[in-house]
C-alpha cells in the first residue's frame, strides 16, 4: 500500500526523464502506473464489502503519535479507484492534448505529483498524514494551474487558486488539531468509530468552522467559488483531472469522511445544506451565463460541488445515498466533457461555443459521445445521471428543515444545466459550419479513447444500475453514513414526485435552451454583478495586504541601524523592565558577600573609564588605546577572581584586537561628528536604560542560585575520569568536546570569510 | 609596513618569536594540568607571529611560517574531528575520551589521548585562523 | 564586588549601545568590541565572584584544596572570547571593504547602496 501512494511520487521524479526518451507515445506508456493501481484497487473491492474497512498500519515518527497508516473503506476506494481511473485516461489524452509541447516532460512530473497527493489524502487513515497530502495537492495544483508560466493570466489564476486554498487549508489544520485533541487520537478509524465525543465537545462550534473553512474554499463553494472558473487556465488535461475527480473533491471528500463524526447537528445540517444549495444554485446561474466552453463545465462543477455539499449536510440514508451516486455520475461525464472541450477547443482553436457550429460531420465520434455524456449531465434517461438526479430531488424533499428552500434551489439550477448541456452537445455540432482558427478534423485516439471509455460507462452504469451499487456505492454510503446501509439503484422509480420535477426540469430547461441567445444577450447588459463579486473581495484583500506590507516594511525596514537598534533596546527595557517591577517584586539585593579590596575597585574604575573615554574622545588612536586599557582591566579581573586561563585569553586576544584595529583602522578617515548634541543625548539617554537595567537585573539575580550547578559534578570527575587537573580545559577538550568543535569550525569560518573577502577584492583589482 | 618596523622591534621580536613559539607549546601541552590549553596557546604563537610581522612585513613571516596559515587551520579542523572517531571504532559515543599513557625515560609519564589530539587541533585552528586574518589584512595593506 | 560589578557591566553595555548608535562605522566597530565584553564580564559575574580558588586541582589531589570558582562558565567566556575576536575580525574587513566601495564613513549614506 505504500508502495502503491509513493509509486506516484518515484515516477514523478522519473517522468520527464521517461517522457524524454520515450518520446510521442510516452502517455500510453506513462499510463501503465495509473491503470496498475486502478487494478490495485479494485482488488479491494471484495475485501471491503466484506469487512468494510481495512486500516493498513505503517509508522512514521512515533514519537509525535504521526503514522502512515492507510484507510481503505469504501469512500476511500470510490475515490483511489476514481482518481487512478480517471487518471489513467488523462495522461494517455495529455500526450495527444500538449503533444509536441517543449513543457510536457515537466507536465507529466507534475501531474504524477498531483495524482499520488490526491490518492494518499483519500488513504490517509492520520488526520496529520491527511493535511500534508491536503496541501501537497494544493501546491501541486498550483503549478498545474500556472503551468502555462509565462502567461501572466495564468500565473494570477494560479496564486488565486493557491491563496484561496491554502488560506481555507490553516484553517482546517486548526480544525483538525481540536478534532485529534477532543478524540484523544489522530487515527481517523479511531476517531470516527465514537462520534458523540466531537459533537459533546465544547468547542465543537469552533471545529466544524475551521474544518468547514478548509472544505468550502477547497472545493469551491459560496463565496470561496471565484478561484475554481479561473482554475481554467490550466491546460485542459489538468481541468478535467482537477475538476472531475480531484482537487475540488477533496474538500468533499472530508466532508464525507468526518460526517459521522462531526454530521447529524444543526449546525452542521444547516451551514452545509444552505451554502451548498447556495454554491449548486450559483454555480448553475454561471453557467448559463458563459460562453466559454470550458467556463461553462468550469460553473457546472461548482453546481455539482454544491450539490454533493448540500446532500452530506442532510446527511439522511437516502441523501448519502444521493451523493455518492451523485459523485461517481459527475466524475464519469465531467471528466468526459472536459476533454471533448479541449478537442474541440484543440481541433478548432477558438473556446467560445459561439463561434463554433457544423462539427457533426467532421467529428462525429465527439458528437455522438458529447450527446451521451450532456445527457448523463442533464439527468436524462437512461444514464447513470438521471438516477443521481432522482435521488438528489428525493433528497432534497425529504430533507429535514430545508426541503422547500433546498427542493426549489435543485429544481431552479437543473433547469438551468438542462438548458446548459443542450447547449454544450448541439452548438458546436449542428447548424452551418463556421469558419474557426484552425481547420477542424476528428481528434486524434488518445484524446478520444478516454471521453468515449467514460461516456459509455455512464451508459452501462444508468442501464445496469446494479453494478455500481454492489461494487462500490453501497459500502461507500455505509462510510459516510456510520453504518451499513442497503443500497438498490434503479432507473426506474415509479411515477411519483422526483420524476415529475425531473420532468418539469427537462421541459422548461428545454425552453430555456430555445432562448439562450435572448437570455445572454439580457445578462450582457447585467454587467453589475461582475462590480460585487466575492472575487472583489478577494482582490481588495489582496490590494490591501500589499499595501500593508510595503507600510510595514517602510517603518521597520527602514536602512538606518541605530533606529533597529533603538528599537531592539528599547523593547529589552520596557519589556524585561515591566516584567521584573510589576510582574515579579522588582527587589534586588545590596548585600555583597565577597566586598572589596581597594586596588580591585581601580581596576573597575579603570574599566569603566576606559569605556566612557572611548565613547567620547575625538582621536580614534585614543579609542584604541581606552579600548586595550577596557580590555587588560577586564583581563585583570578574571584573574584576580579565580579565572587564570581567562585572563590570560583575554591579554592575548587583547594584543590581536589592537594588532588587527592598527592594521585597518588607520585605513578608515578620522572620527567625523556627524550628530547634533539633541542626537547624542536622546542615543546616550538609550544606552544608559539599557545599562541601567543590566546593574539592575545583576543586582537582582545577586546570589540566587535555581538550580545546583552541575559543575561540581564535572569537578569530581576531572582527575578520576578525565586525567585532567585545570577543569577549565578539561571541559573544553573532553566532558564538552563536541560545543568546542562547533566553536573551533566558528573561527575558522571567520577566517575563511575574512580571506575570501579580502581576496575577492584583490581579483576585482586584478581586472 | 617595513616603515612601521623600529630597529628595537625588529631585534626584539627575532628573539621573541622562538622564545613565544617554545612558550606556546609548553602552555599547550601543559593545558591540561596548569592553565594553558589550546586556545590560549594558539593565541599566543599568533601574537608571536604578529610581533614578526610588524617589525619585518608579511612576505617574510610567510616565509617562515612552515605552512600556509590557511592549510594549518584546515588541518587543525580534521584533527579535532578525528579525535572523536576512534571511541565509535570499539562502540563507545562519538568524542569519549581515550587515554594511551606512555612512560618516556627521562620526561616521565607522557599522557597520550584524544583530548590531546583534540587540544592540538584548537591550537592549529586558532593559530591558523588569527594568522590567516592578520596575514591577509597585511597583505592587502602592502 | 558582585554590586561593583554590576554596575561596571551595566556602564559597558551602556558605552556600547551609545557607540553602536552612533553614524560612523569606526565607532561601530568600538561598539562592538565593547559589547562582546560587556557580555563576557556580565556571564562572569553572575556566575558568582571567588577570590583566589582557580579551578585547578593540585598534584596529587583529586579535587582543589578548599573549593573552587565555578569552572564552567570559565570555559563558555573562554571559548567566547576568541570566537568574539573572530567575529570581530570579520566586522572589521566587512566595514573596511564596505568603506572602499562606497567612500563613505557615513552608516547613513550608506543605506542606499543595496536598493
Amino acid at each position: 500500500m505504500l508502495i502503491a501512494v509513493l509509486s506516484g511520487f518515484i515516477l514523478a521524479a522519473f517522468a520527464p526523464w521517461l517522457a524524454r526518451s520515450v518520446g510521442d507515445k510516452a502517455g500510453w506508456m506513462l499510463s501503465l502506473l495509473p491503470a496498475g493501481l486502478f487494478v490495485y484497487f479494485l482488488g479491494f473491492i471484495p475485501a471491503v464489502i466484506e469487512d468494510g474497512a481495512l486500516v493498513i498500519h505503517y509508522t512514521w515518527i512515533p514519537g509525535l503519535d504521526i503514522s502512515l497508516n492507510f484507510l481503505v473503506d469504501g469512500l476511500s476506494l470510490l475515490f483511489a479507484l476514481l482518481i487512478s481511473g480517471i487518471g489513467t485516461f488523462i495522461i494517455i489524452y495529455a500526450g495527444g492534448y500538449l503533444h509536441g509541447h517543449p513543457h510536457l516532460p515537466r507536465f507529466y512530473a507534475i501531474m504524477f505529483g498531483f495524482m499520488a497527493s490526491m490518492i494518499g489524502l483519500v488513504l490517509s487513515d492520520n488526520l496529520i498524514t491527511l493535511f500534508v497530502f491536503w496541501e501537497l495537492t494544493s501546491i501541486t495544483s498550483y503549478l498545474l494551474i500556472g503551468f502555462d508560466h509565462e502567461n501572466k493570466h495564468a500565473r494570477w489564476c494560479a496564486l488565486q487558486g493557491l491563496l484561496v486554498t491554502v488560506a481555507g487549508g490553516l484553517a482546517l489544520l486548526a480544525g483538525l488539531v481540536m478534532i485529534g485533541l477532543a478524540a484523544g487520537s489522530f487515527e481517523l478509524s479511531e476517531i470516527l468509530a465514537d462520534g458523540d465525543v466531537l459533537r459533546e465537545y465544547p468547542l465543537y462550534t469552533a471545529m466544524v468552522l475551521l474544518v468547514l473553512a478548509g472544505c468550502f474554499t477547497k472545493s469551491a463553494q459560496v463565496p470561496f467559488h471565484f478561484w475554481l472558473p479561473n482554475a481554467m487556465a490550466a491546460p485542459t488535461p489538468v481541468s478535467a483531472f482537477l475538476h472531475s475527480a480531484t482537487m475540488v473533491k477533496a474538500g468533499v471528500y472530508l466532508l464525507a469522511r468526518l460526517n459521522p463524526g462531526l454530521g447529524g447537528t444543526d449546525l452542521w445540517l444547516y451551514g452545509l445544506g444552505i451554502v451548498g444549495a447556495l454554491t449548486m444554485f450559483t454555480g448553475s446561474f454561471m453557467a448559463l451565463r458563459s460562453t466559454g466552453i470550458k467556463a461553462v463545465l468550469a460553473y457546472t462543477t461548482v453546481m455539482a460541488l454544491g450539490t454533493l455539499t448540500m446532500l452530506i449536510g442532510i446527511g439522511t440514508e437516502l441523501a448519502i445515498t444521493a451523493a455518492m451516486t451523485f459523485l461517481l455520475a459527475h466524475a464519469l461525464y465531467k471528466a468526459s466533457l472536459f476533454m471533448l472541450a479541449g478537442a474541440l477547443d484543440h481541433e478548432t482553436g477558438t473556446k467560445d461555443i459561439l463561434e463554433m457550429g457544423g462539427l457533426r460531420r467532421l467529428m462525429p465520434i465527439t458528437f455522438v459521445t458529447a450527446c451521451v455524456a450532456a445527457l448523463s449531465l442533464a439527468g436524462l434517461p437512461p444514464l447513470f445521471g438521471f438516477i443521481a438526479k432522482e435521488l438528489m430531488f428525493e433528497a432534497s424533499l425529504q430533507a429535514p428543515g430545508i426541503a422547500f428552500f433546498a427542493t426549489v434551489l435543485a429544481v431552479a439550477s437543473a433547469i438551468m444545466i438542462v438548458a446548459m448541456a443542450a447547449v454544450f452537445a448541439t452548438r458546436p455540432f449542428l447548424g452551418d459550419l463556421k469558419k474557426t482558427p484552425k481547420h477542424p478534423h476528428e481528434a486524434p485516439l488518445s484524446m478520444l479513447i478516454g471521453p468515449v471509455t467514460l461516456a459509455a460507462l455512464g451508459l452501462l452504469f444508468g442501464v445496469a444500475a446494479f453494478i455500481p451499487a454492489a461494487a462500490i456505492v453501497g459500502s461507500s454510503v455505509a462510510a459516510v453514513y456510520g453504518a451499513p446501509v442497503e443500497v438498490e439503484l434503479y432507473l426506474w422509480h415509479g411515477i411519483n414526485l422526483p420524476l415529475m420535477l425531473s420532468i418539469l426540469a427537462v421541459v422548461a430547461g428545454v425552453v430555456l435552451y430555445r432562448q439562450w441567445d435572448r437570455v445572454l444577450a439580457m445578462f450582457e447588459r447585467m454587467t453589475f454583478i461582475d462590480r460585487f463579486g466575492p472575487e472583489r473581495g478577494y482582490e481588495h484583500v489582496m490590494r490591501g495586504l500589499d499595501w500593508i506590507a510595503a507600510w510595514q516594511t517602510g517603518v521597520l525596514q527602514n536602512g538606518y541601524l541605530r533606529n533597529y537598534l533603538t528599537t531592539i533596546v528599547l523593547s529589552t527595557v520596557v519589556v524585561t523592565g515591566w516584567t521584573f517591577f510589576f510582574r515579579a517584586d522588582g527587589a534586588i539585593s545590596l548585600e555583597d558577600e565577597t566586598g572589596f579590596t581597594f586596588y580591585e575597585l581601580g581596576v573597575a574604575a579603570l574599566v569603566v573609564m576606559g569605556a566612557v573615554v572611548a565613547s567620547v574622545t575625538s582621536s580614534r588612536l585614543g579609542a584604541v588605546a581606552t579600548l586595550g586599557m577596557v580590555g587588560f582591566g577586564i583581563a585583570l579581573i578574571y584573574v584576580l577572581f579565580s579565572a587564570p586561563d581567562l585572563g590570560i585569553t583575554q591579554i592575548m586576544v587583547e594584543t590581536l584586537t589592537v594588532i588587527l584595529l592598527v592594521l585597518v583602522l588607520y585605513r578608515l578617515p578620522d572620527f567625523l561628528n556627524l550628530s547634533n548634541p539633541v542626537v547624542r543625548m536622546r542615543d546616550a539617554a538609550v544606552a544608559v536604560s539599557l545599562g541601567g537595567l543590566m546593574t539592575v537585573l545583576i543586582l537582582a539575580v545577586n546570589g540566587v542560585t535555581v538550580n545546583d550547578p552541575i559543575s561540581d559534578q564535572l569537578v569530581a570527575w576531572s582527575v578520576p575520569e578525565a586525567h585532567g587537573r585545570n577543569i577549565v580545559n578539561v571541559i573544553l577538550v573532553d566532558f564538552r568536546a563536541l560545543d568546542t568543535l562547533g566553536e573551533i569550525f566558528v573561527v575558522g569560518l571567520a577566517a575563511a570569510g575574512v580571506y575570501a573577502m579580502i581576496r575577492f577584492r584583490a581579483e576585482d583589482k586584478q581586472k | 609596513m617595513t616603515t612601521m618596523g623600529s630597529l628595537i622591534l625588529r631585534t626584539a621580536s627575532r628573539f621573541l618569536l622562538p622564545l613565544l613559539l617554545l612558550f606556546s607549546v609548553f602552555m599547550l601541552l601543559r593545558g591540561h594540568d596548569e592553565p594553558g590549553g589550546g586556545f590560549i596557546a594558539g593565541l599566543v604563537a599568533a601574537t608571536g607571529f604578529a610581533l614578526y610581522l610588524f617589525a619585518f612585513d608579511a612576505g617574510r613571516t610567510r616565509e617562515l611560517m612552515w605552512a600556509d596559515p590557511r592549510v594549518l587551520f584546515g588541518l587543525g579542523l580534521l584533527a579535532a574531528t578525528l579525535a572523536g572517531v576512534p571511541p565509535i571504532l570499539v562502540g563507545e559515543p562519538f568524542f569519549t575520551a581515550m587515554w594511551w599513557p606512555i612512560e618516556v625515560p627521562g620526561l616521565g609519564e607522557i599522557k597520550l589521548s584524544t583530548p590531546l589530539v583534540f587540544d592540538i587541533g584548537v591550537y592549529l585552528v586558532v593559530l591558523g585562523g588569527v594568522m590567516t586574518i592578520v596575514l591577509a589584512l597585511a597583505e592587502a595593506e602592502e | 564586588m558582585e554590586s561593583v560589578m554590576a554596575v561596571v557591566v551595566g556602564a559597558l553595555f551602556a558605552a556600547s549601545v551609545y557607540m553602536m548608535l552612533r553614524r560612523s562605522l569606526v565607532k561601530l566597530v568600538i561598539g562592538l568590541i565593547l559589547l562582546s565584553n560587556a557580555a563576557n564580564l556580565l556571564i562572569f559575574t553572575v556566575s558568582g565572584l571567588t577570590r583566589g580558588k582557580p579551578p585547578l586541582i593540585p598534584e596529587g589531589m583529586d579535587l582543589p584544596a578548599g573549593g573552587w570558582a565555578d569552572p564552567l562558565p570559565q570555559a563558555l567566556i573562554l571559548t567566547a572570547i576568541v570566537i568574539g575576536f573572530g567575529v570581530l575580525a570579520f566586522a572589521v574587513v566587512l566595514i573596511r571593504r564596505a568603506y572602499e566601495v562606497v567612500g563613505e564613513d557615513d552608516l547613513d549614506k550608506m543605506r542606499s547602496t543595496d536598493l
